[in-house]
């Protein structure tokens, strides 16, 4: 089978290796769960319960603020402490719901569902009524995305198993524990779309990964399992796309226009759970990894609870770290404290002994051109990093800077060390705050 | 928990690829050349290698102290030009001469631009180019000891002084016992440079592919009669600057577009060119002047060439 891929992009140490075999382990939280009414692009939601309130895990406590915006459940039950600003892992503050983990784990009824039962009316009630969200990163009502403008055109569903960020480990867990869980949330989706055939992508660094879901879906006829290179981003919805289709698409379109539905091997997950069990989005799988950490581990958390007891569970810090980054160590969020919850969007808390960006001098630029070789847009970073340092804003968006996907490929390759991907995001930024006022 | 961690914008690796890590691929590219220049010139090319490395180190330091500008010798890049120079002077050019070059190339065409990165011109060609003009006698003074004073690309274009030597031998080009300045008369120790970049990826071969490409079209089509003379084209390849000129010299980052369909009109702008100097103009050799005017026209082939971002066209059909 021919590995499929897309052109860009670079080639990071993968660190895999230090979580890749290690069985996810349940983590029971500690103290106050803090719930974030923003763990989603769109609205935030709006909470249901007041300040003394008693809450069962997996009750509603916050519901949807929008079209585009999704519910939250509690992970534990409790009583609701405060509901007021609380830090986040990328650094701002996010009115949140805080609850009192009385220990006792006093559930909601769930409510089960055979598969066959579904009907996709069904499906998307409960896919919202959970609050399933993207859980790559980007967060994404998953409701939204399964209820395209025109379902007919949809021929792939794919199931984003790249996992491209390096250090990462819990898609590939999730893909190697409960291989049938993926399968069938897969299979959920494609009840959606008749026409549509279902794709589970995974980078070619992860045999055992594709050898167990090749088994798991075999005899499923409408389902395959495709190889991708290893290579960052690919796992970039965009490049998955290209990469299994051909198709392109930019940032005015959504995957549906290229008749694809993507979702991340922990959203497929929880569409499962969420049709099949009835159970809300109120755990995640988390990759606690780095060279900072002693004991790197792959946890499965409850939503809400504090990175600080991650590290710990995870044998705490080796010596000082210098730096903690909630996700990848491409795209991550470097945090200054620890102090802040697990949301849905979480994926690792990556600890590192030494921050190599740290001491790092930007030289000339000596237009060497590898940023644009490493491009996955195919954009000109080194162009755009000097007219947003200028700020030519116009020449900007003629370049398409607009179409950059922040997946800092640019800044990684510089020989200059020039941190390009954080001019170009900045206007960006600035940019796309503009078109939003006209 | 008073004390807080240090943040900063992803991505928070780096790749371990460095400005004078490929600076340093450069000159290890021109060992062949350098080599063989040493080999077939004798001492005098050492010595001229050596000083010129030197020299232009040192202008780049001293230019960059006087001016209290940090001093960033350390990558390499004068090294570089250094090198370049010497390869691209004959071995029996004077010493104070070359120096002039030196400086000519470190402060004129790169510092007084701005430095790495800045200048519109490649500076070891701008110095070949102003040391032959100011010095037209040394630099066109090709004897020595082993070689009479014609070049293989002066005998190939004829003319009363160079009318009764033999014709050059096509292996002799390519090996590069020949005549010429001291690190171009090689063929095949500049290829195996080339190739070294290629390999390790310091260069794409968009600009050497398209220049020599283009560049043999133009001799097999145009060629005062020689057309269609395989022999004579081939000569024409491996004679004078061309392959230095092609891997070496277009190469240069700075003065060369950054866009992949840039550095293929680049390629074929110098082809023409080069035919055009070579065939029909004054001198045997066209290689400088071609890259440097060429150098001229990089922001405006950058301009017309900014590739298509992802996702531009509309999406395809189907593409299984």
């Amino acid at each position: 089978m021919g590995k499929l891929t897309f052109k860009g992009g670079v080639h990071p140490f993968e660190g895999k290796e230090l979580t890749k075999d290690k069985p996810i382990k349940e983590l029971l939280p500690e103290g106050d769960m803090v719930f974030p009414l923003s763990q989603h692009i769109g609205a935030p939601a709006v909470p249901v319960v007041a300040k003394g309130d008693h809450v069962l895990a997996g009750q509603l406590i916050a519901e949807a603020g929008g079209f585009i915006s999704a519910n939250i459940h509690s992970s534990v039950s409790g009583t609701v402490k405060a509901i007021e600003p609380r830090t986040l892992a990328t650094g701002g503050k996010c009115n949140s719901i805080v609850i009192e983990n009385d220990g006792k784990y006093e559930e909601v009824e769930y409510v089960k569902t055979k598969f066959e039962d579904l009907t996709c009316d069904m499906i998307r009630e409960k896919v919202k009524a959970a609050g399933v969200v993207g859980m790559g990163g980007a967060g994404f009502p998953a409701n939204v995305k399964i209820t395209p403008k025109n379902p007919e055109a949809i021929d792939y569903v794919i199931v984003n198993g790249a996992e491209c960020e390096p250090y990462l480990t819990s898609d590939y867990r999730r893909l190697l524990e409960e291989p049938d869980k993926v399968v069938t949330g897969l299979k959920i989706v494609l009840k959606l779309f008749d026409k549509a055939q279902g794709v589970i992508a995974i980078e070619d660094n992860k045999p055992e990964a594709i050898a167990v879901m090749e088994k798991a879906c075999a005899g499923e006829d409408r389902i395959s399992v495709k190889v991708m290179k290893t290579k960052y981003p690919q796992g970039g919805e965009r490049f998955l796309i290209s990469a299994v289709t051909g198709r392109e698409i930019n940032s005015a379109m959504l995957p549906a226009d290229a008749g694809c539905i993507v979702h991340n091997v922990d959203t497929i997950t929880s569409i499962y759970f969420a049709c099949i069990e009835g159970f809300p989005l109120t755990k995640r799988i988390i990759t606690v990894t780095g060279d900072g950490v002693k004991d790197p581990q792959n946890f499965y958390v409850y939503l809400g609870m504090n990175y600080r007891q991650l590290l710990e569970a995870a044998g705490g810090a080796v010596g000082e770290p210098e730096k903690y980054i909630s996700g990848g160590p491409m795209m991550g969020f470097a945090m200054y404290s620890l102090d802040v919850p697990v949301v849905k969007g979480s994926s690792s808390l990556l600890v590192l002994k030494k921050d190599e960006v740290k001491d790092l001098k930007a030289t000339a630029c000596i237009r060497c051109g590898k940023c644009g070789q490493a491009c996955p847009e195919h954009l000109l970073p080194a162009k755009l990093a000097v007219l947003a340092s200028k700020g030519k804003i116009e020449e900007f968006e003629k370049l398409d800077g607009v179409e950059c996907v922040e997946c800092g490929s640019c800044s990684f390759i510089c020989p200059a060390k020039r941190p390009l991907a954080q001019y170009i995001k900045s206007m960006r930024k600035q940019v796309l705050a503009n078109r939003r006022k006209k | 928990m008073s004390e807080l961690f240090s943040v900063s914008t992803s991505p928070h690796v780096r790749s371990r690829q460095t400005t004078s890590a490929i600076m340093l691929d450069v000159l290890i590219a021109l060992i062949p050349a350098s080599a063989f220049g040493v080999y077939n010139f004798g001492l005098g090319a050492l010595v001229r290698i050596i000083i010129s490395i030197a020299a232009c180190v040192a202008i780049e330091a001293a230019y960059e102290y006087l001016m209290h500008q940090e001093v960033t010798v350390r990558d390499l890049s004068a090294a570089v030009t250094g090198l370049l120079i010497a390869l691209n002077v004959p071995v029996s050019l004077p010493i104070g001469m070359l120096i002039i070059g030196d400086a000519f190339a470190i402060v004129i065409v790169k510092m007084l631009f701005g430095g790495l990165g800045q200048n519109f011109m490649n500076p070891a060609l701008g110095a070949r180019c102003f040391l032959f003009i100011s010095f037209a006698k040394w630099m066109t003074d090709f004897a020595t000891d082993a070689y009479t004073g014609a070049t293989p690309l002066a005998i190939l274009k004829g003319g009363e002084e160079v009318a009764e030597l033999a014709q050059p031998e096509l292996m002799d080009m390519f090996l590069g016992t020949t005549a010429g300045t001291i690190g171009e008369t090689s063929a095949i120790a500049i290829l195996i440079g080339g190739i070294y970049l290629l390999v390790r990826k310091v260069i794409s071969p968009r600009i050497p592919v398209s220049y020599i490409a283009t560049f043999a079209a133009f001799i097999l089509v145009f060629a005062p009669g020689h057309q269609f003379d395989f022999m004579y084209m081939l000569k024409e390849i491996c004679g004078g600057g061309l392959m230095l000129g092609a891997f070496f010299m277009a190469t240069d980052y700075v003065t060369s577009p950054i866009t992949p369909n840039g550095k293929i009109i680049f390629g074929i702008a110098l082809g023409l060119l080069t035919g055009l100097f070579r065939m029909f103009g004054a001198n045997a050799e066209g290689v400088s002047f071609a890259i440097i005017f060429c150098n001229l026209l990089v922001p405006l082939i950058e301009k017309i060439t900014v590739p298509k971002s992802f996702g531009k066209k509309k999406p395809e059909k189907e593409a299984k």
